[in-house]
């Protein structure tokens, strides 16, 4: 079995993340512990590299490796977005780990790895590939998430991320052998063309649709498949944290709509209103249970439980609408998530670096003051929580905007309003903690209290998301053309 | 005489409930492993008795590649569970209680 030089040349992007990845693995153990720092520009030297390849400019659609992979506008949105978060989330690392004392090299190895495996998500045209693209994600996140080893919590949300992605990858694939069954193959556009022949009044079809509803809805953290969230959300090293948040998120995303959309949308008006449910009961959930937190990352994980229900907005209207509208619909999504990327990024890597005697500041209350003694790391945090709760001019806004014009155009005006209340609800938990930064003085004077622990790395990353959120609030156009351009269509 | 699909399709979906079941209700992170693995398993018959009815080897391809996911994501489960039994002294879910609820 030879493999032509074009179908590798389609997929040099992942081959030089998973080349640099065996590098760093090999690497790792010949450099001394101050020296772990070269792994990490290495690793942004790889993530530059992919990005100026021609093949990551949104244009064509080309299939390689027999109609495994597809590289196309699409996919190459989101390569673009992982790439920018990934490198992000490195250069966060580099401060992190230091302030943490953890000198891992092989981290940048499974940021690498876990990055492989959401390019080959995004970029899947057939079952198998994506499926194993999920699963290269998930391992290499399991690990992440218990890369604390000497702490117990940390453990303890590896091995609950590991129990609950384990046995949702169970139910994808046994969700995916069903579709085997049903069509005879399990490329996408082969899945398609079974739907529209036989119809969609099959048991088999409809017991494969909810397995694989059940098992993205996992790996997208939407309710009722939230559970495992704010716990590995909060026990996960910050780092990591914010990597799940937004890399993992995005990825889901992005193999979610391409499996439902090119396989699966023949059978759009069952799965919509299954959508429909979740998406109401993710709103609901995430946005009410966040108000009670008093762990800030554990609010920012009920935070990113109640936006994928909004992003969910932009797919149900979609699907409920063939034909013209449904590519709006899919941008705003595509957009949605973009923004959502930068501002949630920010406000972890704020959330890792506020520290006290060493520790992380992880309770709402070591906050109070912080305007005073932080006057710009409380400002940068403003500016985040704003754009997570929406208010123009923020990029939130225009993320939310997109995607309640989509629904008001799509004539679901009822579920704009009903987000449109949970927003309101959602400005409440959020400037909750703007108050208590601006307004409250801290209790004990003598008590250490939180600072934020700068490097020239962290200032960078807080500096791109801040530009980012500032930005793409100004001015969106840019970033929606991309997204009209790359959202998929549904037949 | 061969076997008719649908004996195989009952017997993977008998093997797929257990599997979801023993996730559900067992406590042991190990149990819950192996239970995870039956879940896989039925998977593999699916794929196998449907390969065999289509006549399409595709089916048994994707066999060997769930295996060998399913062999990764054992070591990496077992590796977890020998940390936490590390720091915890023990394997079971309820032990698992420092995260706020």
């Amino acid at each position: 079995m030879t493999f032509p030089l074009q179908d590798l040349l389609a997929i040099l992007p992942e081959l030089i993340v998973i080349g640099t990845a065996c590098l760093i693995l090999a690497l790792d153990p010949i450099l001394g512990a101050d020296k772990k720092d070269i792994l990490a520009w290495l690793t942004l030297g790889a993530l530059a590299m992919c990005m100026g390849l021609p093949s990551s400019h949104l244009t064509g659609q080309t299939y390689a490796f027999s109609n495994l992979v597809v590289i196309d506008s699409y996919g190459a949105f989101w390569k673009l977005l992982l790439y920018i978060v990934t490198g992000l989330t490195v250069l966060l690392s580099l401060a992190y780990l230091k302030a943490e004392r953890l000198s891992i090299g092989e981290y940048y190895g499974f940021i690498l790895l876990a990055l492989v495996g959401m390019m080959v998500m995004v970029s899947g045209a057939d079952l198998l590939t994506i499926y194993l693209g999920t699963e290269l994600m998930s391992l290499s996140l399991y690990v992440m998430a218990g890369l604390k080893r000497t702490e117990a919590r940390s453990l303890e949300a590896s091995a609950k991320y590991f129990v609950l992605g384990a046995f949702s990858s169970g139910v994808l694939l046994y969700g995916i052998s069903l579709l085997f069954g049903l069509a005879g193959s399990t490329r996408l556009s082969v899945i398609a063309e079974a739907i529209t022949t036989h119809g969609t009044a099959n048991p088999m079809l409809s017991l494969a649709l909810v397995l694989l509803a059940v098992g993205f809805g996992f790996k997208l953290a939407v309710v009722p498949f939230h559970m495992w969230t704010p716990d590995v959300y909060q026990g996960a090293p910050t780092s990591v944290t914010a990597f799940m948040a937004v890399a993992s998120k995005a990825a889901s995303f992005g193999a979610f709509l391409r499996v439902f959309v090119e396989g699966l949308g023949g059978a759009s008006a069952d799965w919509s209103v299954l959508f429909t449910i979740i998406c109401l009961a993710t709103l609901a959930l995430g946005n009410l249970v966040a108000i009670v937190q008093t762990s800030i990352k554990r609010m920012l994980a009920y935070s990113s439980i109640a936006h994928a229900g909004y992003a969910l907005i932009g797919v149900v209207v979609a699907a409920r609408h063939s034909g013209e509208g449904t590519s709006s619909g899919f941008a705003s999504v595509l957009l949605y998530i973009a923004v959502y990327s930068f501002m949630t990024l920010g406000a972890f890597a704020l959330v890792g670096m506020l520290r006290k005697e060493g520790q992380e500041s992880e309770n709402i209350e070591d906050y109070a003051g912080l305007a005073k003694r932080e006057p710009l790391a409380a400002f940068f945090m403003l500016v985040f929580l704003v754009s997570l709760a929406g208010i123009p001019p923020t990029a939130g806004f225009i993320g939310k905007f997109y995607i309640f014009m989509a629904a008001v155009n799509g004539g679901m005006t009822w579920l704009a309003v009903v987000a449109v209340i949970f927003a309101a609800i959602s400005a409440f938990y959020y400037l909750r903690i703007v108050m208590v930064m601006y307004m409250r003085e801290p209790e004990g004077a003598a008590a250490a209290h939180s600072r934020l622990e700068t490097s020239p790395a962290l200032s960078f990353v807080l500096a791109c998301a801040l530009a980012g959120v500032v930005f793409l609030g100004l001015f969106p156009n840019g970033l929606w053309s991309l997204a009209t351009h790359a959202a998929p269509l549904l037949k | 005489m061969t076997v008719p699909l649908s004996y195989y399709l009952v017997l993977s979906g008998f093997v797929f409930l257990t599997g979801v079941v023993g996730v559900l209700i067992r406590r042991n992170i190990i149990v819950i492993l192996l239970s995870v693995e039956l879940m896989l398993n039925a998977t593999n018959i699916n794929f196998v008795a449907f390969s065999e009815y289509f006549h399409n080897v595709a089916g048994q391809v994707f066999v060997f590649f769930a295996l060998t996911v399913a062999a990764a994501e054992v070591a990496v489960g077992l590796a977890i569970i020998i940390a936490l039994h590390r720091t915890n002294s023990s394997i079971y879910i309820d032990d698992l209680n420092l995260l706020k609820r």
